[in-house]
C-alpha cells in the first residue's frame, strides 16, 4: 500500500509515523533516540528498522520531517519599544517555531552586540519604527551588526524606509533577508510573511548548520521547525479547508520535558459587551512558550516559578518533600514515573504547567472605576467562551485522567482579571500526531484535516 | 512621506469615543498621518506610540473631568524617552465643571502643553495651530 512517513527529529527522540494514504489511517508509530551528537541517520533508521518490525508491506511515496534536534530554531529578536516592534518581532518568531533567546530593544550598545556574539543563535530578526515612522533605531542596530563579527542569517522586517540603506550597510558582508514590515502601523501586526522568511531559511540553511543535511539522502526535506508544525495542524483542524470543515476556535496545550508551548488560534476579541480592546494586535494563531515550565529539564524553574498556593492547589495531598522530588526530576532528566506516587506528582507538576502557561497566554482585562461605574479594556486575547482544548505531550498522552490535567487551564475566582476558558471540551492527541499532520497539511490540506478530525478524540 | 504624524487619544480612564473618531476623520482630510490609540490610553502608549512612529506631535483628549491628573508628567515622561522636540496638545473638558479658564490654561501651559484648548474648540482652530507650530518647527523658530 502507498504510504507516508513522517519524521520528527525531537530533541530527545525521533518519531516515526507512517500513513497509509489511500485509506487515511495511521499503520504504525514508532521511536528511537535522536543521534544528533554523531549521525542523526542512525536514529533515524533504528526507528525505521524497528517500524519495519511491525509492518513492512508498504510503498512510501512521500517521506517528509520536521525538526527540532540540535537545540531547535534559535532566534534573537530585535526592536525599537519592548512593548511594540520587539514584542511583534518576538512574537512572529515564536509563530515561526523559534526558540526566541533574547529579545532587545531601543539603540544596542556594544556590550549588547558582544553578547548577541555569544548566545550562539541561528538567526536575527531585526525590526523597529512603523512604516513611515523611526528610522534612526533600527539603522543604528544594523550598523552596529554590520560591523561585529556575527555570521548568521539576519532578517529585516522593520520601517520599509530603511531598506536601502539596510542594504548598503549589511551589502555582501552580511546574508541577509529583507521582508515586510512585522508592525507595519501602530498596534497593527504582520506575522506571515516573517514566518514564510524565517521557514525558508531554517529548510536552505539552518539544517546545513546543523550538520543534517545528510537527511537528505533519505528524507524529501525537513520542512519546519516542529513546533512549526504543530501551530499548522491547530491551523488546519481550526480553520479547515475549501473542502473540509474545520472545527472552530481552539487551543492546544503542549507539555515537554523542558517547556509548555501553547498555542490558540481565534481572533480573542472581547467575548463581553463593554469592553475596550487596547495594545498591540494578537496573531490569530498565536504560540507562547514557556521555557521555565517542564516536566524535566526546567522541573526546579517550574518549582520556583510557583507560589505557595498553586503548590496547595494541586499537591494538598501530598506527604513528601515536594522541593525534593521537583529536584530529583531536574537532576535526572530521563526519569521515569512508575510508581502511583511518582505519577500522581507528575500530573500534579503537569497541572501547575497548564495553569501558569494559560495565566501567561491569555489576555488581562482592567476593571476602571469611573463615577459612573466600570468600564473594561482589555489586552491580548479573550479565551473565556473557546470552545476546545487540544491535549498533547508525554504526561497528558499517557495520564489516565488527561482531562483533570487540561481543567487546571480553566478561568478561575482567583484571580478575574486573566480572560482564561470557562466552559471547553476537551480533546487529546491520543496517538501523538499533531506535528505529523502539520506536515501532511503541507502536501494535502484536506486529509490532514480529515485525519485530525478523526485521531484528535474527545475526552 | 512629508505628511506629519500625530498620535492621537484619550487619556486615562476615559471612553469618551465619539470625539476622537471625528478628529481622527477630520485631521485624516486635512492631510495628516494620524495614528489613533484610542480611547482607555495611558501616558506609556501614547510615547511608545510617538517613538514608533517618529511622531511630530501628541493630541490627548479628556472629556470625562480628571484631564489634569492623567496629564500630569507626561511632557517629562517624553523627555525622558528622547522626544525632546515633540508638540503636545490638549483639548476638549480638560478640567471638572466650570473653572476659570485663564488659570486652567495656564497649569497646562506649565505642565508642559504647547496648546491648550476649552470646551467646543473649533478643529479648524487646532489644524491652523497645527500648521502654524509645525512650520514654525521645521524652520527652528520659537513657538
Ligand atoms: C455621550 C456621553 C457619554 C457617554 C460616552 C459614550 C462613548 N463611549 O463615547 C457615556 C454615557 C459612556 C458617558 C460617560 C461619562 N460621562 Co459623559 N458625556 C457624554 C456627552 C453627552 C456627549 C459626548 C460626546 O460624544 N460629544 C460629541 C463629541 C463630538 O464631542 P466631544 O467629545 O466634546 O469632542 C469634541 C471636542 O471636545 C473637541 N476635542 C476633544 N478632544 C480634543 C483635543 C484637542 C487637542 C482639540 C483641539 C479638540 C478636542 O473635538 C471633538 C470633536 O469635535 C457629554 C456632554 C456633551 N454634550 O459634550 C458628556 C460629558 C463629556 N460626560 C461627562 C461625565 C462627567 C461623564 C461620566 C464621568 C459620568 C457621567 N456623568 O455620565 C462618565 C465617564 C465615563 C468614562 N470613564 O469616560 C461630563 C464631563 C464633565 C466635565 N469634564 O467636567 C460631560 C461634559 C457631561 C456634563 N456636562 O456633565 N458620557
Amino acid at each position: 500500500m502507498d504510504a507516508y512517513l513522517l519524521v520528527d527529529f525531537g530533541s530527545t527522540f525521533t518519531k516515526l509515523t507512517l500513513v497509509d494514504t489511500e485509506n487515511e489511517k495511521i499503520i504504525a508509530t514508532e521511536k528511537s533516540y535522536t543521534t544528533v551528537g554523531s549521525d542523526i541517520t542512525l536514529g533515524y533508521k533504528m526507528a525505521l528498522e524497528k517500524l519495519n518490525q511491525k509492518t513492512n508491506n508498504y510503498n512510501i511515496v512521500k517521506r517528509l520531517a520536521c525538526s527540532s534536534a540540535a537545540g531547535g530554531l534559535k532566534i534573537i529578536a530585535i526592536g525599537l519599544v519592548p512593548e511594540l516592534t520587539a514584542e511583534a518581532a518576538k512574537r512572529a518568531a515564536l509563530g515561526a517555531g523559534a526558540r526566541v533567546i533574547k529579545t532587545y530593544s531601543f539603540n544596542l550598545n556594544q556590550d549588547e552586540i558582544n553578547e548577541i556574539e555569544q548566545l550562539n543563535a541561528d538567526m536575527i530578526l531585526l525590526a523597529g519604527g512603523t512604516d513611515g515612522g523611526d528610522t534612526k533605531c533600527i539603522i543604528h542596530n544594523a550598523h552596529l551588526i554590520s560591523k561585529s563579527n556575527l555570521k548568521i542569517p539576519i532578517v529585516v522586517a522593520g520601517n520599509k524606509c530603511c531598506v536601502d540603506e539596510i542594504k548598503n550597510l549589511f551589502n555582501e558582508k552580511l546574508e541577509y533577508y529583507i521582508t515586510e514590515n512585522v508592525m507595519p502601523k501602530l498596534n497593527q501586526i504582520n506575522v506571515e510573511p516573517v514566518r514564510e522568511k524565517i521557514r525558508n531559511i531554517f529548510i536552505e540553511k539552518i539544517i546545513k548548520a546543523k550538520g543534517m543535511e545528510n537527511v537528505e539522502k533519505f528524507i524529501s526535506g525537513i520542512l519546519m521547525p516542529t513546533p512549526a508544525a504543530v501551530l499548522k495542524a491547530a491551523e488546519i483542524l481550526s480553520i479547515g479547508t475549501e473542502d473540509e470543515q474545520g472545527i472552530g476556535d481552539l487551543a492546544v496545550i503542549d507539555i515537554g520535558g523542558a517547556t509548555t508551548d501553547v498555542h490558540s488560534i481565534l481572533d480573542g476579541f472581547p467575548s463581553q459587551p463593554g469592553v475596550v480592546l487596547n495594545g498591540l494586535e494578537e496573531p490569530y494563531s498565536k504560540r507562547t512558550v514557556e521555557a521555565d515550565l517542564g516536566m524535566r529539564y526546567s522541573a526546579l524553574s517550574l518549582y520556583e516559578a510557583s507560589n505557595k498556593k498553586i503548590i496547595k492547589k494541586y499537591l494538598k495531598n501530598y506527604n513528601c518533600s515536594v522541593e525534593d522530588e521537583f529536584i530529583k526530576r531536574n537532576n535526572n532528566t530521563s526519569y521515569v514515573s512508575e510508581d502511583k506516587l511518582d505519577i500522581d506528582f507528575d500530573e500534579a507538576m503537569a497541572k501547575i504547567c497548564v495553569d501558569l502557561s494559560m495565566n501567561r497566554h491569555v489576555g488581562k482585562i482592567q476593571t476602571v472605576y469611573t463615577p459612573m461605574g466600570q468600564v473594561f479594556s482589555q489586552e491580548g486575547k479573550d479565551l473565556m467562551t473557546l470552545p476546545y482544548i487540544i491535549g498533547t505531550g508525554g504526561v497528558i498522552v499517557n495520564s489516565e485522567n488527561p482531562k483533570s490535567i487540561l481543567e487546571a487551564s480553566l478561568f478561575s475566582m482567583d484571580d478575574p482579571t486573566l480572560l482564561k476558558p470557562k466552559n471547553p471540551s476537551y480533546l487529546l492527541d491520543k496517538n501523538y500526531i499533531l506535528s505529523a499532520m502539520g506536515l501532511i497539511a503541507m502536501i494535502n490540506e484536506n486529509m490532514a484535516v480529515r485525519m485530525l478530525k478523526k485521531y484528535i478524540v474527545k475526552i | 512621506m512629508d505628511k506629519k504624524t500625530i498620535v492621537l487619544g484619550v487619556i486615562g480612564s476615559d471612553c469618551h469615543a465619539v470625539g476622537n473618531k471625528i478628529l481622527d476623520h477630520v485631521l485624516t482630510e486635512a492631510g495628516f498621518n494620524v495614528v489613533n490609540i484610542g480611547v482607555l490610553s495611558p501616558q506609556e502608549h501614547f510615547i511608545n506610540a510617538a517613538i514608533e512612529t517618529n511622531a511630530d506631535v501628541i493630541m490627548v483628549s479628556s472629556l470625562y473631568g480628571h484631564g489634569e491628573i492623567d496629564c500630569r508628567g507626561l511632557r517629562e515622561k517624553c523627555e525622558e524617552a528622547g522626544l525632546r522636540d515633540i508638540l503636545l496638545y490638549v483639548g476638549g473638558n480638560i478640567v471638572v465643571g466650570k473653572q476659570n479658564w485663564s488659570d486652567v490654561y495656564k497649569r497646562f501651559i506649565q505642565m508642559g502643553f504647547d496648546r491648550v484648548y476649552p470646551p467646543s474648540t473649533s478643529t479648524d482652530t487646532a489644524i491652523n495651530d497645527l500648521k502654524e507650530d509645525l512650520y514654525k518647527q521645521s524652520y527652528n523658530l520659537a513657538i
